[in-house]
């Protein structure tokens, strides 16, 4: 059976948790004990006899204010596929863990209150989502019933994200009217919007293409193995095998490899999986491989198909989420985790910000907590990198304070690729 | 996912690379890079079925050598002997070096208060593991803990930050992006790595079965003295006797989880093979901790509550 990941995103009290407790309840993927869990928690504050936000609002600081503080993930199954969804969070302060819950999603469920339209956090989000590489979007204008099913505010709203996500390179974009509240369009298509002929949310989902959050959205493009070695496993009576997960595309016994960064070639002579050898390793699975050749060869290194090697570099352009409360600036030291290799690292320079309502870049000197910006940065060793609408996993990386060891932020090799817009300065 | 339909779903062959094996390749993933980052790791081990996937896991991640860190187990005291002695034999065929760090061992130092007899240890438990944890310099802990077994649990990081006190800080997690899991911590702090949070306890029973992986005896439907007690069914023994008028009887039960013999329910059930262990999860309309648990019903948050103390 295939498998779905899918992240809620949107502003906050837009209905995301609402939603997705909806969701979960009305396809009867909760247990007795945990609706009367929530009935019994519904009550004793006084809002109503299912508050089925609840359902994912599991801490006691997201119950008291009614907010959702960090993300919850819940596993689905229909009899169609399985699903793994994250809640996010739609308040600013905690984007750091609405990337979280993106940035292994295969969609994004975009949810909008219908009598808001888009906020600056709905665009905020969608844009993350997309620059994560999230190319499939089901947006949900919620609580419809509050505007009793107006078509034309349904219509406003659908045509701006429409035209929101064409900017963002959005490839799929289903817009569905619904109430969370009382379930209209989520599982099952509702009489409620008589001019509404689309899916229902749980219809959009299942029938969404999957594909692993690993592989480009550009499954033809895919041509290049990629090996980050983890461990190096030490054979008895000698040798060396070297263990990681294949990304990038099958990788086969027999194919040439490249060893970056140091670039030496070798060929791959066996490739030992988890429950055997293989002849061809599949993309997400965990092997360990052998080379022909006896090299130095370290944890950190990247084994990469060698006639599509990606370049080695230690200045690079990169597409920053910043999350610190302190601002980014030109001469900032962190760490960057980058595959497997943790490496020092500065800021050269703030090439950009980007502005989120408008989706045009500006000039900046710095970037602050939760701003999207292009840096240019420098590591202490060199890294073998691919843009990331290559590779999501050797086109990203994440920067680490040198004081706290906490994840600061999110980054993506390359500039984002936005489309036409209509005024601003143009990325090069 | 207790869906009726599921069970036949289940039974379905699978094409390719189902999913089992992508949440096998990767959790291996997962302590492939903790095990490197980190100085000094330990895989809690309590002989449940989680921790025994999560052993399994782990030695597969490194054959052909042996583990790189050892196993330890935080003894309550209050055990099922079929665990102690599960345990025992699985550890001693691997040759692996197991830890025991006893809830005994803290009551007998006044560490912790002995609840009495019959009282649960459950809670003991988070100061003879951070105790053990400090004592041995530990700076990364693989637990088997899964997301779907609790809604506190479901906002868990794979890689979870403990603070030098052990405390887990839900408002102030690290963010968590792809699969770039980074452990580095400072000096008294340290880690809780759970690779098998994306797991449903539907794919850990098919994953045990697709790997004949060992489970102690008591996860199977056998005959046993139990008394009902705040809607649970708690089998006799050394540490739980009947209370009042409480009636004990003989029943034909298993065990969903294995925990603290005295908040630790059995569910009633013929299951007595896998399959048929399967089958009656996939149909399941109680959860897991939910039949089982009596520690989690204290409050709405008892599981918040325990993990920012520093509970598994």
């Amino acid at each position: 059976m295939d498998l779905l990941r899918f992240a809620a995103v949107g502003s906050v009290d837009d209905g995301k948790s609402t939603l997705i407790g909806r969701l979960l309840f009305d396809t009867r993927q909760l247990f007795d004990d945990q609706m009367e869990a929530v009935a019994a928690a519904s009550a004793k504050r006084g809002v109503g006899e299912m508050d089925l936000s609840f359902v994912t609002d599991g801490l006691r600081a997201e119950r008291e204010q009614g907010i959702t503080i960090d993300v919850a993930y819940r596993y689905a199954a229909t009899p169609k596929r399985k699903f793994i969804i994250a809640d996010c969070p739609g308040h600013v302060q905690y984007t750091r863990n609405m990337a979280t819950g993106a940035s292994t999603a295969d969609l994004a469920l975009v949810v909008i209150d219908v009598s808001h339209g888009l906020r600056e956090q709905t665009r905020r989000h969608a844009c993350i989502a997309a620059l994560l590489g999230v190319k499939q979007f089901v947006v949900c204008v919620n609580k419809m019933d509050l505007v009793k099913w107006d078509k034309e505010a349904f219509d406003r709203i659908a045509a701006e994200m429409e035209s929101l996500a064409a900017r963002l390179g959005v490839s799929s974009v289903t817009l569905i009217p619904v109430s969370a509240l009382i379930g209209d369009n989520v599982v099952e298509r509702s009489h409620a919007a008589s001019w509404y002929d689309g899916p229902s949310v749980r219809e959009a989902l299942e029938d969404a293409p999957v594909g692993s959050w690993a592989s480009t959205s550009d499954q033809s493009a895919q041509s290049a193995s990629r090996l980050p070695v983890q461990w190096v496993l030490r054979r008895p009576g000698g040798g060396r095998s070297y263990a990681g997960m294949v990304n990038g595309a099958p990788l086969r016994v027999g194919d040439t490899v490249a060893v970056l960064p140091e670039g030496k070639k070798s060929t791959i002579t066996n490739i030992a999986g988890l429950r055997g050898p293989l002849e061809v390793a599949t993309v997400g699975l965990s092997v360990s491989v052998d080379l022909a050749d006896d090299l130095d060869v370290s944890r950190g290194d990247l084994l990469a198909t060698f006639d599509a090697a990606p370049e080695v570099v230690t200045r690079f352009d990169a597409t920053v989420c910043w999350f610190a409360e302190t601002p980014l600036e030109p001469g900032t030291r962190l760490r960057v985790k980058h595959t497997t290799r943790v490496t020092p690292a500065r800021v050269l320079s703030i090439r950009d910000r980007l502005d989120v309502n408008h989706l045009r870049f500006d000039s900046a000197s710095q970037l602050v907590s939760n701003d999207i910006g292009v840096v240019e940065i420098e590591t202490a060793t060199p890294l073998a990198v691919d843009s990331y609408s290559n590779d999501r996993i050797t086109g990203s990386f994440v920067l680490i304070d040198e004081a706290t060891y906490a994840t600061v932020a999110a980054c993506m090799v390359g500039w984002p690729a936005l489309g036409e817009a209509p005024e601003g300065h143009e990325h090069p | 996912m207790q869906h009726d339909k599921l069970a036949e779903m289940t039974q379905a062959p699978s094409r390719g690379v189902d999913h089992l094996e992508l949440l096998e390749s990767h959790a291996v993933f997962v302590i492939r890079e903790v095990a490197a980052e980190s100085e000094r790791p330990v895989l809690l081990f309590s002989g449940g079925k989680d921790s025994a996937v999560l052993l399994h896991l782990a030695v597969k991640a490194f054959l052909p050598a042996k583990l790189p860190f050892p196993i330890m187990h935080v003894d309550t005291g209050h055990n099922f002997p079929e665990v102690i002695e599960f345990r025992d034999r699985w550890v001693d065929e691997l040759g692996e070096r197991l830890i025991v760090a006893k809830v005994q061992d803290s009551i007998d130092k006044g560490r912790v208060v002995d609840p009495g007899p019959g009282g649960s240890r459950n809670r003991l438990q988070t100061t003879t593991l951070l105790d053990a944890i400090n004592e041995n310099g530990f700076d990364a802990c693989f637990g088997g803990a899964r997301r779907d077994e609790d809604k506190a649990r479901a906002k868990e990081r794979v890689l979870s930050f403990r603070d030098g006190f052990g405390q887990w800080d839900p408002k102030r997690q690290r963010p968590e992006l792809w699969q770039l899991y980074q452990g580095k911590v400072r000096p008294g702090e340290h880690l809780r790595a759970f690779p098998l949070s994306d797991w449903t306890e539907l794919d850990i029973w098919q994953y045990i079965k697709r790997e004949s992986i060992p489970l102690p005896t008591i996860y199977f439907a056998h005959r046993r003295q139990i008394v009902e007690r705040d809607a649970m069914l708690l089998a006799l023994s050394d540490w739980v006797s009947p209370h009042g008028d409480e009636v004990v009887r003989e029943e034909l039960v298993r065990f969903r989880t294995v925990g603290d013999a005295t908040c630790t329910g059995a569910v009633a059930s013929s299951a007595t093979t896998i399959e048929e262990i399967i089958a009656e999860v996939s149909t399941s309309r109680i959860s897991e901790r939910g039949a089982t648990r009596a520690d989690d019903r204290f409050s709405e948050t008892a599981m918040e509550d325990r993990k920012r103390e520093g509970y598994f």
